[in-house]
């Protein structure tokens, strides 16, 4: 069956195992116990994010108790409004996002008490615009993106200070078009998706050189057809989102070879078990299998729901929470 | 999660496996109680290092270990010596944490939380860096830990300077060395440190050194990013210059409100006008801000009090555009004036990087308004527009005739106390361009060509109005050729192309004109019938050249390969605008068209609108997902009152301030009869839509 938007048959080059990922996010879900698994027991709500936003886009959300896993949420929530990473870790603002994204999922927005979460966000921002994680003070401009993302979800952006939110974020922009984590940073292209995301949403994406940065990004995708994050690395499917989505925010994604990357993709499944690897023929994971999966997604693979390049949640959930429908 | 060949699992493997779970999830038990019961004991603590050294990423046991360095610290009984020994314990465990994993946020994190305390050692954390550099010279974790330990020993710039250059030095493949680079050079450039006054002085050394990293191996990217810096540096004034107006200096226009003819004035300069005033565009070779009516002044017989409203010509929210315009209101009767403009007569103009704008300048032009005929013009209007073949002639200029696209000249700027100065920069373009010939002449390689095309356009654009037509046809070779050398990139390629080409089209009077014609329908007249810049069937993926086309009124861009129209709200003279037949995917494409007044027929048929699920200019248009409607954070602005028209909110907020009196958009899948009477609704003055009349 060919799709005339998508140019050629699907046949012709391998397809997206849809029912063995739903397969093995649900049986990622239920393992708790393994080694791997205790070792990343403290990042369970981005693991939670990462595999119910996957379900969401192969229009499987359903397959899942929602009840059970809010509740779980809930209680990871902390007296100062942020949430932790699983239950009896302290609170973080990287899972306060996936807490919040993930009841966008469900649609369920409304069981929080916003200015609660707002509050603890809001308290994590500095005098020079910039975010910290917690009450530790690591600062990283993922923290921005995570910031100004959660609150714009939450309807209340203007209870940050956003014009020194951005100039904190061009404060990290480097001569290559790129953005660090912090003032000097290297680009990299897990930075640069939280910089442009962050500046898309505060709808200042004229700050950027469009030509410059998309240049850059274009010439992540090597010989295979994958993505690397930064020059001279090895191609990995989680780039597949943060520089595609970067390209797309930017519309610049045109000036990469979108067929190569689709096949790139593709190959990096686990047929057999199900889930995507970083790369060909590596151990499959939620968080590779996300990236893959959104990553086919924004390249307009067949069969499955469009995400957004900034809020990374589907885009009829982020229609939902600015238009109501 | 990375790099972790894929096996089946082996029974004993998972056996083992959950041996190792239980065991770890034993200790997390154990920490979790001491960390919530605040227990900060030897015993405890050293717990918290076992579980650190078996997963550096708990960051929680990070938090308890400062809690518990922060417990120990207020004890009455702490001495400096036994805080040095504790400091130095909790180095010690992020140093094994890091053999674990080097790129561990949170053991990085905890170094420099310690460091900060300021009672450790600082001389050896340049000897760990140096190991951990020589480990992976691509850490950024050790780069960013670095500049933290530079910073609190007040290392000097040119310090670290050498130091990036001893590692180039061991390894030209290392970009993070060469970023490194650029951001301390940049700085000692910024502060003209010494050594570092002038860059016609630095550069040159620095092309030397990359040029052995492009030559070395011209297929690593290392040192790509770095040399495209360099260019820019050389190529790039500080000051924002002021490089193309509308009205051109001393041109006469003609300002019109009825169907008369022209007579003696120019199809080029005649306004047709149905507002009641005329724009005055100004066009920047950079972003700038500070454009208003003190910066700005206008001196001419029908505007007194001299007050103009300046507005940036800008996406959402943004107070700096490299394009700004102000409407001049004329008065109702026939006129005959000069008007003058001043820029930057007093200071306030200032680009994005700082700069200030110092190159005052002044022009003028003549103008001569014919009153409007109300009645004549609104049957005109009804008229419509077809974009055939058959309805254009191709326009016969009179010899004499000024085509105002000859901005350098026409501008009485005088830039020459820069032109003295700008040799270094030209001189270092001729020498790069000899450089890469040579290296092209030995073999063929992507960068080479890239390179050479880049380098051609700078020098061409440095060297104009003595540039010629020759340079733009080996740069569409070069183009050509990157096209089928890096496939993958061919559509980056395709894009640089077709902005060639229009420089190429508009550098003078002649190419200019095989372009120009005049719409002739044997059934209506259109007014004053002005020139149709005609620029179809040309393969175009993307426009530029805006500064040489704002006298344009009607454009033709029917049938080429146009995606963006990025750049487009330069031409604020648009009245009608032919984009059928196209590749323009979403509503929210045409966001540039918001911006121009005066546009009143668009026809953007057969174009992809609704074909695609994904939306690349989502975030480049006003709306509320950028909180760039209105004012942008206040989300009442944001709220559409007809409920009806939620489902078309990109038509909502991209069509309701055009006034529109005809648009085709037959060919377009989004285009059902739903969709059509959304548009309806939101453009009350639209009078024709996919050819028919409405009511």
């Amino acid at each position: 069956m060919a799709d005339a938007s998508f140019g050629f048959s699907t046949l012709q080059m391998g397809e997206l195992a849809i029912g063995k990922h739903v397969q093995y996010i649900l049986s990622v879900e239920k393992k708790k116990d393994s080694f791997e698994s205790v070792v990343m027991d403290h990042l369970r709500m981005n693991g939670a994010y990462w595999g119910l936003t996957t379900l969401d886009l192969l229009g499987k959300l359903d397959s899942v108790n929602a009840d059970e896993v809010i509740s779980w949420i809930m209680t990871c929530q902390h007296e100062s409004g942020g949430f932790s990473g699983n239950i009896g870790h302290d609170p973080h603002i990287l899972y306060t996002l996936s807490a919040v994204q993930v009841l966008a999922l469900f649609n369920k927005l409304d069981v929080l008490d916003i200015d609660k979460v707002a509050t603890y966000i809001t308290g994590l921002q500095n005098e020079d615009g910039s975010f910290s994680g917690d009450m530790w003070g690591e600062v990283d401009t993922r923290f921005s993106y995570i910031a100004i993302c959660c609150l714009s979800i939450l309807r209340c952006l203007d209870k940050i200070n956003v014009e020194k939110a951005v100039s904190y974020i061009l404060s990290c922009k480097n001569l290559d078009g790129g953005f660090g984590c912090t003032p000097g940073g290297e680009s990299h292209a897990g930075q640069i998706f939280c910089c442009v995301g962050a500046l898309a949403i505060m709808g200042s994406l004229h700050h950027v050189d469009k030509d410059l940065l998309g240049w850059w990004l274009c010439e992540r995708q090597v010989k295979s057809g994958g993505l690397n994050g930064r020059p001279e690395k090895l191609p990995d499917v989680c780039y597949s989102w943060w520089v595609l989505s970067s390209l797309i925010m930017i519309d610049r994604v045109h000036w990469i070879d979108k067929e190569k990357l689709v096949k790139f993709i593709l190959d990096c499944q686990d047929l057999e078990n199900g889930g995507i690897s970083d790369r060909p023929d590596d151990a499959v994971d939620v968080f590779h299998t996300y990236f893959g999966v959104a990553g086919l997604s924004l390249l307009e693979y067949p069969g499955l729901k469009a995400i957004d390049p900034a809020y990374a949640l589907p885009v009829n959930v982020v229609n939902r929470i600015f238009f109501g429908r | 999660m990375h790099g972790r060949p894929r096996k089946a699992p082996k029974p004993e493997d998972e056996a083992a496996s959950t041996a190792k779970a239980q065991k770890l999830r034993a200790l997390q038990t154990q920490f979790f109680s001491f960390h919530h019961d605040q227990i900060y004991t030897k015993e405890a603590v050293e717990l918290s290092a076992k579980l650190l050294e078996i997963n550096p990423e708990s960051y929680t046991a990070w938090n308890y270990r400062k809690l518990a360095v922060e417990h120990y610290l207020s004890q009455p009984e702490c001495d400096p010596d036994s805080v040095k020994s504790v400091l130095d314990d909790e180095l010690r465990v992020v140093e094994s944490a890091l053999r674990q994993n080097f790129k561990s946020y949170g053991a990085w994190h905890h170094r420099k939380w310690v460091l900060s305390k300021g009672h450790s050692s600082i001389n050896h954390e340049l000897r760990l860096l140096d190991k951990f550099q020589k480990a992976d010279s691509r850490n950024f974790h050790a780069w960013n830990y670095r500049r933290f330990v530079a910073e609190l020993m007040n290392r000097s710039e040119q310090d670290e300077l050498k130091y990036t250059e001893d590692m180039i030095y061991t390894n030209f493949s290392n970009y993070s060395a060469w970023h490194n680079r650029s951001v301390l050079l940049s700085a000692l450039l910024e502060k003209k440190a010494e050594g570092f006054l002038l860059k016609e002085n630095v550069l040159p050394e620095e092309y030397e050194f990359i040029h052995q990293a492009i030559f070395t191996d011209p297929d690593d990217q290392s040192g790509w990013f770095y040399n495209l810096w360099l260019l820019d540096q050389t190529v790039t004034t500080d000051s924002p210059l002021l490089v193309s107006t509308w009205p051109t200096c001393g041109s006469d226009v003609l300002i019109m409100g009825d169907g008369c003819q022209s007579g003696s004035f120019s199809p080029f300069t005649t306004l047709l006008s149905d507002s009641g005033s005329f724009p005055i565009i100004l066009y920047f070779n950079q972003p700038v801000e500070g454009v208003n009516s003190s910066t700005v002044t206008i001196e001419c017989g029908f505007n007194k009090n001299g007050y103009l409203h300046w507005e940036p010509l800008s996406v959402s929210n943004s107070q700096a555009a490299q394009v700004w315009v102000a409407h001049l209101k004329f008065p109702t009767s026939e006129l005959d004036s000069s008007v003058e403009v001043s820029v930057g007569h007093s200071k306030g103009i200032i680009s994005t990087r700082g700069v200030h704008y110092c190159h005052p300048s002044t022009f003028s032009f003549n103008v001569h308004v014919q009153p409007v005929e109300r009645d004549s013009f609104q049957v005109s209007v009804a008229e419509s527009i077809l974009w055939r073949e058959e309805n254009f002639k191709v326009y016969r200029a009179q010899s004499e005739e000024s085509i105002p696209i000859a901005y350098f000249d026409q501008l009485c700027i005088k830039n020459g106390h820069e032109s003295t100065a700008s040799n270094w920069r030209t001189e270092a373009l001729a020498k790069e361009i000899e450089c890469f010939r040579e290296l092209l002449s030995l073999m063929d390689c992507k960068i080479g060509k890239l390179t050479l095309a880049r380098l051609l356009m700078a020098y061409n654009a440095m060297s104009f109005p003595f540039a010629t037509k020759l340079v733009h046809s080996e740069v569409l070779e070069l183009y050509n050729d990157l096209m089928k050398l890096d496939p993958t990139h061919h559509r980056y390629y395709k894009d640089e192309h077709s902005l060639v080409l229009l420089q190429k089209m508009t550098c003078s009077k002649e190419s200019l004109l095989q372009h120009c014609f005049q719409y002739k329908d044997s059934g209506s007249s259109v007014i004053g019938n002005p020139i149709c810049l005609r620029l179809n069937n040309l393969s175009l993926s993307r426009i530029g050249a805006f500064e040489k086309l704002l006298w344009v009124q009607m454009l033709d861009l029917s049938h080429n390969e146009l995606q963006s129209i990025e750049g487009l709200e330069a031409m604020q003279l648009l009245s009608c605008l032919g984009l059928g037949n196209n590749k323009l995917r979403s509503v929210t494409a045409l966001e540039p068209l918001r911006k121009l007044k005066s546009l009143r027929v668009l026809d953007i048929s057969y174009n992809q609108i609704g074909d695609h699920s994904i939306d690349t200019t989502r975030y480049l248009c006003s709306s509320p997902l950028s909180h760039s409607v209105g004012t942008g954070v206040n989300k009442d602005e944001t709220v559409i009152s007809d409920a009806a028209l939620v489902n078309y909110w990109e038509a909502f907020y991209m069509f309701k301030d055009l006034n529109l009196n005809q648009l085709d958009i037959v060919g377009n899948t989004i285009a059902d009869e739903k969709f059509k009477s959304a548009l309806v609704k939101i453009m009350p003055t639209l009078k024709r839509l996919d050819g028919k009349v409405l009511d």
